[in-house]
């Protein structure tokens, strides 16, 4: 309703994006979605759960609509806003907004980083009503049967300040994503870089040594995905520690100890 | 800068050394620092002093072997030969602490290596995580005389200065830890050493060929594992120029290599090599200590085999309960034990009961890995699950001692904390100095708040009221450059402002500003001797007001008490953690306070600062309830020690992100408490009886 808005079509996902299934979650997401059922993905970081959505929303062929949130993020920012444009007032739709009209699937990236007040604006949209008041417009918007509503978190953050209501949750199918099997990953990587088998098993040997490194000074271990920046790096024709400790290392953690100590499994290994 | 004369220098020996008690003669030790340059003088005379406060003696002996090790020491090197005396001075008495001056010849003798050399407090940190990231059983790292590891913990020497450069040499110390990781790791403590070399005429030779055939094997997992590492150690091999190796044992390397994984191809070539002189060892290989291993072994063999089986018998229970809950009220008799089966993924373990996967919990997975690094597999016995009362649960369970006993029968340190303490006067901290312990109060009388409460009624609800105010509420904030909605009073004005040709504002939104007040607070009760009488009750009566304020406003607060006596006795009191609620319980805590013995601060703020930091808020303050300087028991405490020590106990809480503030009804306050928490951190409150009110008072100016 606003030429300032992109068009639905651009979150069309044309080309199918690589993603290696690791159980039953693309017949069960589905299934959730053949029965208007919302979803919600929980695992760690950097485990594909982003890249999931998107071949969901290719396999589905519905534009996908993604939101990271973050602790400022409103309920306007979500359903949208008047700005004033001119000395008059233009009511802009919010993402939530444009992909219930559209029929699209929104996807909520890391939910309990959000405002709590702002979590409950999804409630009706996630129930039996899939309903979306816009008080602002008097509106009440009902969602059509291509409409999905997808929400990510990472219960692995300790914190209570970052737990989900069980109001919220128990709306949800809830999918569990972790990092892959040491060969599926490695096919992953492989997959994602050209890197070679040795150089491979190098990596996957990395991150399961910062995995074991969980909890003991670290707060997560090395995800798929800074495996996946790294093996690019050493494939660009970076020397190897040099790329590890660029996408591992200093990404993983501030704390010069633990930079030191990771920086020295990176040199046990390459 | 000219150098000190003769006679400056006699006065500050003779002053650094009490002459006139202890009669030590400093004319000779005069004449060998005359003639050095002001430079060396001033870095021998600060050490004199600092080794001085610690103990005269050793601060005699230093002065007298420094000069001889001044040209040839690093200035590094001297400092940690000082402070390591003043270390073992600290923990095993005055005898040892000379010993280790007197042996500046042995530091002189590898005077270089010194220089370069990799001291364990430095690498520790750094050498802890890179072993805790390596796969297999949880290993400590730790001092020791030898390089050796007793399957559960691997010891490095204080230094390492085998090598040229201390780049080397740190990488020494990481290939020596790489190495000992790989014999717990790859059986090598598994082995039965006394059945294995029984059938020996000389079990020593045998066990050196054994140790020889077992480095070359681990050489090759080592290789396989870690080659970056493996590299490494080649190069630092070929310069430390070890020996090649002779042409028969090349022969073993060989064979070793093929199937590095289990010792067993080590014990199948033991006669042969047995025969032969065996290789002397690479720099970092490590020596095996069959006894060190098999006492440590035995013990865990026998405590995880039970351990394993009663978890097992937990998660048995969960499952059949998850599984079938309405079958759970039959007896566990006419139940089978459980039977599981473990396979091994990587490094990830996979349970299955009755064909259904179960996951392992962490604990599990950790004994699983740890039991199959001493029998090479999982014993299937071991997979069924223990049967109810098999075992007696006091053979397996870690038993904790109580913490009030302390002083009854032995005394003993289990189970406490242990803290350092910063020496000023020798600049360094007094390592693993304090013990601490946490011990529940116990609960007076639980009808004291209630009169307390009743007595203050008025300003119980004044506190109410004002902190209710300072409850960060949403508001709703206009006139801004962006927000949720259209500030239409700002937009009206605006259109009337571009109307007459003026410049039309931006700032024509609302915004809802939302209260988030993440605020953890910690106080800390001095519950010293001297807070008797009417401090006493004039504290508990300030606490009281304070939890019935912030439980008006919501912040997450913990109450703990402090007392002691000696750095052995330190001692906090829990009376309200973070966790527990304001309730009965808590209430008779607070009026169960009582003036107990002395105040050592520092480890009180050391362990309380810990205790503060696992709270996830914005904001943290750790707040001083304190009728006093710090002071302890006939002890150098009293004074600017225990000053010093606080402040910088204050200064590491402040490191770490914490805020600490002081209330303190010491008149005298203003003469320390700058020094200690800065010239706006704390607070003199003149009447003791003002206590209760001001104490919320100061709390909701800190905070707001």
């Amino acid at each position: 309703m606003d030429s300032a808005q992109s068009p639905t079509e651009s979150h069309f996902i044309t080309n199918e994006p690589y993603y290696e299934p690791v159980g039953n979650e693309v017949s069960l997401f589905e299934a959730a979605y053949a029965n208007r059922l919302p979803v919600l993905l929980k695992g760690p970081t950097g485990c594909g759960k982003t890249r999931f959505m998107e071949y969901m929303a290719w396999r589905l062929k519905r534009p996908l609509i993604t939101v990271s949130c973050h602790d400022d993020l409103t309920t306007s920012d979500l359903v949208g806003r008047y700005l004033v444009k001119g000395g008059e007032t233009t009511w802009v739709d919010g993402p939530l907004t444009r992909a219930v009209r559209a029929g699209g699937i929104c996807y909520l990236d890391e939910i309990v980083e959000a405002r709590k007040d702002t979590m409950v604006v999804i409630h009706p949209l996630a129930d039996d009503r899939r309903m979306m008041p816009i008080e602002k417009l008097g509106q009440l918007l009902e969602a059509p049967p291509e409409f999905c509503l997808a929400i990510s978190y990472n219960p692995g953050y300790q914190s209570v300040l970052k737990e989900l209501k069980q109001s919220t949750r128990q709306r949800f199918v809830a999918l569990s994503f972790d990092y892959p099997k040491p060969e599926l990953e490695a096919r992953i990587i492989r997959h994602e870089t050209g890197l070679d088998e040795s150089a491979t098993a190098k990596l996957l040997k990395l991150a399961e040594m910062t995995r074991n490194l969980k909890g003991n000074g670290l707060e997560e271990g090395a995800s798929t995905r800074l495996l996946v920046h790294a093996g690019k790096l050493i494939a660009q024709g970076v020397e190897a520690r040099a790329a590890c400790q660029g996408a591992v290392s200093l990404a993983l953690t501030d704390d010069d100890d633990m930079v030191a100590a990771v920086n020295e499994l990176i040199a046990a290994l390459f | 800068m000219i150098p000190y004369t003769p006679e400056q220098l006699a006065l500050r020996l003779e002053t650094a050394f009490d002459v006139e008690f202890t009669f030590h003669k400093v004319d000779k030790l005069v004449d060998i620092l005359a003639p050095l340059d002001r430079d060396s003088q001033d870095f021998i005379l600060g050490w004199v002093d600092r080794i001085a406060s610690t103990n005269i003696q050793i601060s005699y002996e230093f002065t007298r072997r420094v000069v001889e090790a001044l040209d040839r020491l690093d200035r590094r090197v001297i400092e940690a030969w000082a402070v390591h005396a003043m270390d073992t001075y600290d923990s095993k008495g005055l005898h040892p602490a000379l010993e280790v001056l007197r042996k500046v010849d042995d530091f002189l003798a590898h005077a270089h290596a010194h220089a370069a050399g990799a001291f364990f407090d430095e690498v520790k940190t750094v050498l802890s995580n890179f072993l805790c990231g390596l796969s297999g059983r949880r290993l400590a790292l730790k001092q020791g005389e030898q390089v050796h590891t007793d399957s559960e913990r691997l010891f490095l020497p204080n230094v390492s200065a085998s090598m040229e450069t201390e780049a080397d040499n740190f990488l020494l110390c990481k290939a020596r830890v790489a190495f000992m990781w790989a014999q717990t790791r790859f059986g090598s403590c598994r082995v039965d050493f006394a059945a294995e070399f029984a059938g020996y005429d000389d079990p020593a030779r045998a066990l050196a060929a054994f140790q020889a055939l077992d480095n070359l094997r681990l050489e090759a997992c080592l290789a396989r594992e870690l080659p970056g590492l493996w590299r490494d150690m080649q190069g630092l091999s070929a310069r430390h120029r070890d020996a090649a190796l002779a042409p028969g044992w090349q022969a073993f390397e060989q064979a070793l290599a093929r199937d590095p994984d289990k010792p067993e191809a080590v014990l199948a070539l033991l006669r042969e090599a047995y025969t032969l002189e065996p290789p002397a060892p690479r720099v970092y290989h490590a020596a095996l200590d069959p006894q060190a291993i098999a006492g440590i072994r035995n013990a865990r063999m026998a405590r995880e085999k039970m351990l394993l089986r009663v978890k097992l018998a937990q998660l048995a229970q969960e499952q059949r309960e998850e599984a079938a809950p309405q079958t759970s009220d039959k007896p566990a008799e006419e139940q089978a034990p459980a039977q599981f089966e473990a396979r091994q993924d990587g490094q990830a373990w996979e349970l299955t009961l009755d064909d259904q996967p179960v996951a392992p919990p962490e604990d599990v997975k950790q004994l699983l890995t740890s039991v199959s690094l001493d029998w090479g597999e999982i014993p299937p016995e071991m997979l069924t699950a223990a049967g109810d009362g098999e075992y007696d649960p006091a053979l397996y369970e870690d038993k904790e001692k109580d913490p009030n006993e302390v002083w009854q029968g032995t005394y003993h340190e289990e189970g406490a904390h242990i803290y350092p303490e910063w020496d000023f006067a020798r600049q360094h901290y007094r390592k693993n100095w304090c013990v601490l312990r946490e011990i529940d109060l116990k609960p007076g009388d639980a009808g004291y708040v209630d009169e307390v409460i009743d007595r203050h009624h008025g300003l119980v609800k004044h506190l109410r009221r004002t902190f209710e105010a300072m409850r960060d509420e949403s508001k709703l904030l206009k006139r801004q450059v962006q927000g949720d909605d259209v500030d239409i009073d700002a937009l009206v004005e605006a259109l009337a402002d571009s109307m007459d040709g003026r410049e039309m504002s931006d700032q024509l939104f609302m915004h809802m500003h939302r209260a988030d007040r993440s605020m953890a607070v910690m106080f800390m009760v001095d519950m010293s001797g001297s807070t008797r009488g009417w401090i006493n009750d004039a504290e508990r009566e300030a606490l009281i007001m304070l939890c019935e304020s912030l439980e008006t406003l919501g912040d997450r607060y913990a109450i703990y008490g402090f007392s002691g006596q000696t750095r052995k006795r330190c001692e906090i009191y829990r009376i309200k953690t973070f966790d527990q609620p304001y309730d009965d319980a808590t209430r008779a805590r607070i009026a169960g306070i009582v003036p107990r013995d002395y105040t050592r601060m520092g480890a009180a703020i050391r362990h309380l600062s810990k205790l503060l930091n696992e709270v996830d808020a914005k904001t943290k303050l750790l707040i001083t309830l304190s009728d006093g300087k710090p002071d302890d028991y006939f002890d150098i405490y009293r004074g600017q020690y225990g000053i010093e020590d606080t402040r910088q106990a204050l200064f590491e809480a402040r490191r770490s992100g914490i805020h600490p503030f002081c209330i303190t009804i010491d008149r005298e306050g203003k003469e320390y408490l700058p020094h200690m928490y800065g010239h706006a951190n704390w607070v003199e409150i003149d009447e003791v009886r003002k206590l209760p009110l001001k104490v919320a008072d100061i709390y909701r100016r800190l905070t707001t």
